[in-house]
């Protein structure tokens, strides 16, 4: 990424500095250099000292619980071997057991039409709304800022909040519906419209943040491009699709990035709206691997880990994906 | 031209009124009596409202709140004694491997949070970490540590070097300009990270659910959770907790708002 090619100016430019120290130092007929080479090496010990504890921290909370976890998935676990700690080793016994099972298929599916839906709508919503507020009307600032509420409340909020809203019975939503003369819907409780009834909560949770970002994006765009595309007569139509959206690539990019792998970890929304049901009907793989650990009576760890890895190689491919498309983007 | 505004302001209104009304219905129906709950259609204002909710929230989800502030203060604490160190010195003095380090932090983002759950499972009940707080606070600044270094290191990057250079000048050391130069001059940064790592412990669920589900301090979520599973007609209970549990973020809406659009940014758009 940018940030590697960064550091590799940052060793450069270090690397030259040293040079100019050492030239510097030796008119000076001392042991030539060591001073400079002193204070380099004195500061690069002080530039460690301060991040040692994140990189020891990285290693202790991130790399050694996904160590366990890929240990997990490659043996048999059960809770009583977790605590004696000898669980026969299975390959990739537990890998090929998921793939097979009833329950992979919907899953990934589910996954599947789950992350593009929110994605999509949250993004477009999101872009719309931002495009809308960037015309700095009276009272957009405090407008702008009440459509924050959403994303910072907390989800397990949000979800009963729509759990209700969406109740067969009682909800406010089909209540609204029976007044327009539409029959109620079963939101939760149906196959059919469980995985919309989380879709549409779950887009209502991330348009403040695609607004946000987005928001940001387009004022960045200088105003007097599209001053400038006005004059020769384009609309307003036209200068969305022809400048600001071009423009507005690589914050779009980042953004629908980052809206996917938030939302294929989605689990507290689901799990309290739905718990996955009925049936596997929107069951996601994030939910798939809770019900297979701690939402079961008897958990099965190694699988509920695989199923776990295999949610993490998705996010790492969309994200080489990703900087393969922002290197070529930035190759032209 | 102002006539076009206030029809804009209009419309504004109108999105916002939309946005928000899942909001104004929780409120709502934490205030609706049970025996009008399941009136069809639903009363729009709560009329003939009762605070009988609120007043089971006062009495039995207490201890969660005071849980919920400790924890979600300890994760703040943990995450700034690691997360500000770690920014100054990829931002002012460039670690030789600094780079790799910031490639990691955006890695360990993705991972999520059911994976790290098993994964702290695992260690906890053999290290015995199982529901007690610090284990807790351990797993929640997860969420946040990552975010709060490239926070740092991105409002950091942004203090002049001439200024490091003076303090180096009069004689203080790293440690010395860390602490009375650099830390003073990133007040925001402070304030965006803690905001940000305090509402994600406050809001975490997953974590509480697997790790802490038992212990003796559980949070606000799991009070909710309980809720949930236990009496499904009691939803004005349930909305009036959810309702107290909303305040961090209403309070933090409130006196913080640039802080948080600019930490929504700054994580997102810095790479």
């Amino acid at each position: 990424m940018k940030a590697i090619t960064q550091e590799r100016s940052r060793i450069r430019k270090t690397a030259t500095r040293h040079r100019d120290g050492a030239a510097l130092a030796a008119p000076s007929r001392g042991a030539p250099g060591s001073r400079a080479r002193r204070t380099l090496r004195s500061t690069q010990w002080a530039a460690w000292a301060f991040i040692a504890p994140v990189v020891a921290y990285l290693v202790l909370f991130y790399a050694y619980p996904l160590y366990r976890n890929i240990d997990l998935s490659i043996r048999s676990y059960t809770v009583a071997s977790f605590i004696s700690g000898d669980a026969p080793f299975a390959g990739f016994a537990n890998y090929s057991a998921i793939i097979s099972n009833p329950t992979f298929a919907p899953a990934l599916i589910n996954t599947a039409i789950f992350v593009f839906a929110s994605i999509a709508l949250q993004f477009a919503i999101g872009l719309a709304l931002a495009v809308f507020f960037h015309r700095n009307f009276r009272l957009a600032g405090i407008l702008r800022a009440l459509f924050l509420v959403p994303w910072l409340l907390p989800l397990l909020v949000s979800a009963s909040t729509w759990s209700w809203m969406l109740n067969s019975d009682s909800g406010i939503v089909n209540a609204f519906l029976g007044a327009l003369g539409i029959g109620p819907v079963d939101w939760l409780t149906s196959p059919t419209w469980s995985l919309a009834a989380t879709t549409i909560a779950n887009v209502w949770i991330g348009i403040p943040f695609n607004l946000v970002i987005m928001y940001s994006g387009l004022q960045s765009i200088s105003g007097d491009v599209l001053e400038a595309a006005s004059i020769d007569g384009a609309g307003g139509w036209q200068r969305f699709w022809r400048i600001t959206f071009p423009l507005l690539r690589p914050v779009s990019a980042i953004t629908l990035l980052l809206g996917f792998v938030y939302t294929l970890k989605v689990f507290d929304i689901i799990w309290i709206m739905t718990r996955g049901g009925p049936a596997t009907s929107s069951t996601t793989l994030a939910i798939w691997s809770y019900q297979l650990s701690f939402g079961s009576l008897l958990p099965d760890f190694s699988s509920a880990a695989a199923v776990g890895n295999v949610l993490i190689i998705i996010a790492v491919l969309f994200a080489l994906i990703y900087i393969r498309a922002r290197h070529r983007l930035e190759g032209t | 031209m102002k006539r076009r505004s206030a029809w804009l302001t209009a419309i504004g209104v109108l999105f916002t009124v939309v946005m928000l009304f899942p909001v104004y219905w929780m409120i709502n129906v934490s205030l609706t009596q049970t025996s009008n709950m399941r009136k069809s259609p639903p009363n729009l204002v709560p009329v003939d409202g009762t605070l009988a909710g609120y007043s089971v929230v006062l009495h039995q989800q207490l201890p969660y709140l005071g849980a919920s502030l400790l924890i979600g203060i300890g994760t703040v604490l943990v995450t700034l004694v690691l997360a500000a160190p770690a920014g100054y010195s990829l931002a002012k003095l460039r670690p030789r491997g600094g780079g790799a380090v910031t490639f990691l932090l955006l890695i360990a983002q993705m991972i999520p949070a059911i994976v790290m759950a098993m994964g702290f499972y695992a260690i906890y009940i053999k290290l015995g970490l199982l529901d007690s707080a610090w284990g807790l606070i351990m797993a929640d600044s997860t969420i946040a540590v990552p975010f709060g270094v490239l926070i740092f290191s991105a409002f950091m990057s942004r203090i002049p070097d001439e200024l490091l250079q003076a303090a180096r000048i009069d004689g203080a050391g790293t440690l010395r300009t860390f602490g009375s130069v650099v830390l003073p001059l990133s007040r925001n940064a402070i304030i965006t990270v803690s905001l940000f790592s305090f509402l994600w412990a406050w809001s975490d669920f997953l974590f509480a659910n697997t790790l802490d589900n038992g212990g003796s301090l559980e949070p606000i979520t799991l009070g909710i959770y309980a809720y949930i599973g236990n009496n499904n007609q009691q939803w004005n209970a349930i909305m009036a907790t959810a309702v107290v549990a909303s305040i961090p973020a209403a309070v933090l809406l409130v006196l913080a708002q640039r802080y948080v659009a600019a930490g929504v940014t700054a994580g997102a758009v810095k790479d």
